[in-house]
């Protein structure tokens, strides 16, 4: 087999397993999406009681981590070592930062009491409907979705940031060339996948209504 | 054949993505603060699946390639995902209507 | 021993699977045996009725997840789909082992289960049920599912790749043995399927670790919800069972026809329709659970569809053996089986997709019958057949012929006695995962019980004498069955790389009429 057709074949491997990822998400849409249209009211007011302002920052921390990684698959293919490694750490610190902002944002869930369990309790009102008082079980039912969404998310960029260290300590090993650098390009692969992921969750999250509509 | 290796994205085009990807998000964000009613939603999903083509065809490299098994298993992706969430809701949508 | 625990050659994987999964459908076979004692008797008189209930969950969730799921695919196709593509090996063969470490780990799990007590959720797991009320097991015998489903994914992955990039040159996709077309639409489903229910299974978990309670009926939880995730994977995965047996049937006819599969277009593509329609019908399994009718009539409507291209395989099955050379060898015998069990489990599949009846039926030993005529008339039937069949490739041993036809005979019988009276059964309203039942039902109960001791013979005869025929079998050479296809142009078994010389293809699938010379009598 040529180092071509091992490209090629790796390659087909690892668009497989995406696959494999887009249908596990995809169990959990399938839930966000049927009790969205069923508890309508109690998800937009439990999405308005998440701090937007982090969830923009992290999609922008991601969309960026996300560029850094395409520059770093760029570096490996033209033989730029040093700049491989480089653009690596830049991603792994990106990702870094958007799960310490997940942490922070989990924090405050935890002191608000948004936390889904025996000690749940929300009250917060629905912007522009201020006699509209939430459901308990159906604000519960939304952050329930959240934490395992985004929980779900963060454990994907966990084993990102763990794959993107196998990969700065085999670029500092001399282990990529322009002849080869299929792991830089499949981990690639993954963390982009990973931002696609987030890129359909903040909207959904966050933003399912912000107006007093 | 893929021709991902011989085909290198320019700097320009990658600097270009990332900022519209960008700039797309202060969008998304911001049109959220405009009411729209239920069409809010709809411009938030489609500025989202903007910026996921963008990420699949370039960042991932899709629009270079010649391989058709990708192109196959992307559409196929979407297309089982897209099965799984309309079916679903064809039992939860028409409950009502008994 | 370290060179077999650590190996990454596809055949010593297909073998160590061979011996795990073997085992695990022995522990299935002990569950089953266990119900049936049970209910010999009308009285819930031998356990308990959460004993039982442990019983019968045991039994689905062995029998489903760690031998029909992984029984063909992982056993004949890790060992097959290389040589019959005149590859050397998988795409990925550190995978390939990484699938069996997965299903091991998944055993492991599972066992610990067992020994501790089991679960009485039943095999499917429904919710609040199995969120809010069932014991902490829960949470351990998902896992060992979900863990399950890895190994799963990674094999169907692997044989992907490894049919689209590793075909040997001239092996067009026209001149693919319809094993390996079985095999492709399979790992389709495998990729496609399993990850739907390994969230869900997760999201059972997380509701009863971290009380993110998505399935909870007190925060507006649907149990519906869970049995659309859940049966969007299962259902699709009887078909991960059935094809790949059906693609054995196709091999075993055809030598044994001495005779090209009749319209073999018609069949190849008939197993990527089977993967792709048998994603639009799963909500077929909860008519009577509160859907919406509208919904159960687009379900109905569609799982009519599934039958058509199981039929066009049937009716080009029979049509291969019209004016074929047919001999009645061991595996032609297991194929000549499952044409028959396998047609009344799909005819009463089509029983079931009718709205009106099912709601007479569902739930009641009609359905169960319905599913062991094609799981266990058609999956483990094809697999018994493929076994003998390739039995001489994989060992370098015949089995003996006439114990093999014995075992075949009562394999047949016992099958039969088992399940057509549940049939019966069921139409006159014997409910399923009952321990007892009105004593007018005895009679039946009682003629299933004694088919389960036959067909259990029917399975440990074969254990016997192909461990025997290890030592003392005839010894086989290239092409014992004067077979067509790539497999037998190699020795028996393969030497590690599988060919000595990198096979070229200039032939089609099934050229026996190349291959003149008369077959062995046997």
């Amino acid at each position: 087999m040529t180092m071509e057709q091992q490209q090629n074949t790796a390659s087909l491997g690892m668009w497989l397993f995406l696959v494999t990822e887009v249908m596990f998400f995809g169990g959990m849409f399938c839930a966000y999406l049927i009790y969205r249209l069923k508890f309508y009211n109690d998800f937009a007011a439990a999405s308005q009681s998440i701090d937007v302002k982090w969830g923009a920052i992290n999609t922008a921390v991601l969309l960026v981590s996300s560029w850094t990684m395409a520059m770093a698959v760029r570096c490996a293919q033209l033989g730029k070592q040093k700049l491989l490694i480089l653009f690596l750490l830049f991603t792994m610190l990106f990702g870094a930062t958007f799960l310490g902002v997940k942490a922070k944002e989990y924090h405050d869930k935890f002191v608000e009491k948004h936390v889904p369990g025996p000690s749940f309790v929300f009250n917060d009102k629905l912007l522009g409907h201020p006699d509209y008082v939430p459901n308990q079980g159906h604000t519960q039912m939304f952050f329930s979705i959240y934490f395992a969404m985004t929980g779900m998310h963060a454990l994907h960029m966990v084993i990102g940031l763990g794959l993107m260290a196998y990969l700065v300590i085999a670029a500092g090993r001399g282990k990529f060339s322009t002849a080869y650098y299929t792991p830089v390009e499949n981990i690639g692969l993954y963390w982009h996948f990973v931002d696609v992921v987030w890129i359909y969750l903040f909207p959904l999250l966050y933003l399912i209504s912000r107006t007093k509509g | 054949m893929s021709e991902n290796e011989h085909h290198i994205v320019p700097l320009w085009l990658y600097a270009l993505i990332g900022a519209t990807l960008l700039v797309m998000t202060g969008v998304t964000y911001g049109v959220a603060l405009i009411d729209l009613g239920r069409w809010n939603t709809v411009v938030a999903l489609c500025i989202a699946t903007f910026k996921a083509t963008l990420v699949v065809l370039i960042f991932m490299h899709v629009k270079y390639t010649n391989e058709k098994m990708t192109k196959a298993v992307i559409i196929s992706a979407i297309f089982f995902l897209t099965l799984l969430l309309t079916l679903s809701l064809a039992d939860f949508g028409t409950r009502a209507w008994l | 021993m370290k060179s077999w625990l650590l190996t990454v050659d596809h055949k010593r994987i297909a073998i160590l699977y061979m011996l795990s999964i073997t085992f695990f459908f022995f522990i299935g076979g002990i569950y089953a045996l266990l119900i049936r004692l049970e209910l010999l008797t009308p009285a819930g008189d031998l356990v308990q009725a959460d004993t039982y209930n442990r019983l019968f969950t045991g039994h689905g969730i062995v029998m489903v997840f760690f031998f029909l799921i992984p029984v063909v695919p992982a056993i004949l196709g890790n060992f097959l789909v290389p040589l019959m593509i005149g590859a050397k090996d998988l795409a990925f063969p550190r995978i390939n082992l990484m699938s069996w470490y997965l299903y091991i780990v998944a055993g492991v799990m599972l066992l610990h289960v067992i020994i501790t007590g089991g679960v009485d959720t039943g095999w499917t797991f429904y919710t609040p049920y199995s969120t809010a009320f069932a014991s902490p097991k829960v949470i351990e015998a998902g896992l060992a599912a979900f863990i399950m489903g890895f190994s799963s994914i990674f094999t169907g992955l692997n044989f992907i790749v490894t049919i689209h990039r590793m075909r040997a040159p001239g092996m067009t996709w026209s001149r693919l043995p319809l094993f390996i077309w079985a095999q492709y639409a399979t790992s389709l489903v495998m990729i496609l399927g399993t990850p739907v229910i390994a969230i869900t299974l997760v999201l059972v978990v997380l509701e009863r670790l971290f009380h993110l309670g998505i399935f909870d009926p007190k925060l507006g939880g649907d149990p519906l919800l869970f049995q659309h995730l859940f049966w969007f994977y299962s259902h699709p995965a009887v078909y991960i069972m059935i094809l790949p047996s059906m693609g054995v049937i196709s091999e075993l006819i055809a030598c044994f026809s001495r005779k090209r599969i009749f319209g073999f277009n018609f069949v190849a593509l008939s197993s990527v329709a089977i993967a792709v329609l048998g994603f639009l019908v799963w909500a077929h399994h909860m008519f009577v659970a509160g859907m919406s009718v509208y919904a159960a009539l687009i379900f109905s409507f569609l799982t009519f569809f599934i039958g058509v291209p199981s039929a066009i395989k049937v009716f080009n099955w029979t049509a291969t053996m019209y004016k074929g050379s047919v001999t009645y060898e061991t595996p032609m015998l297991y194929a000549f089986g499952f044409l028959g069990l396998f047609t009344v489990g799909g005819l009463t599949g089509l029983f079931l997709a009718t709205l009106g009846v099912d709601i007479h039926v569902t739930d009641t030993y009609f359905v169960v019958a319905h599913f062991h005529y094609v799981m266990v008339g058609g999956v483990v039937m094809a697999y018994m057949g493929g076994l003998h069949f390739w039995w001489p490739k994989i060992t370098g041993r015949m089995y003996p012929e006439s114990m093999g036809k014995l075992a075949a005979l009562i394999g047949f019988i016992g099958f039969n006695l088992t399940f057509f009276p549940q049939f019966i059964l069921g139409y006159v309203g014997m409910p399923r995962r009952y321990y007892q039942y009105p004593p007018e039902f005895q009679v039946l109960n009682v003629l299933s019980t004694a088919g389960a001791t036959i067909l259990g013979v029917g399975y440990l005869f074969p254990m016997v004498y192909l461990l025997w025929s290890l030592r003392y079998g005839e010894v086989a050479g290239d092409n014992p069955w004067n077979a067509a296809g790539l497999e037998w142009k190699t020795s028996s078994p393969p030497p590690t790389f599988n060919f000595d010389v990198e096979p070229i293809v200039d032939f089609e699938a099934y050229n026996y009429d190349e291959l003149k010379e008369i077959p062995v009598e046997r």
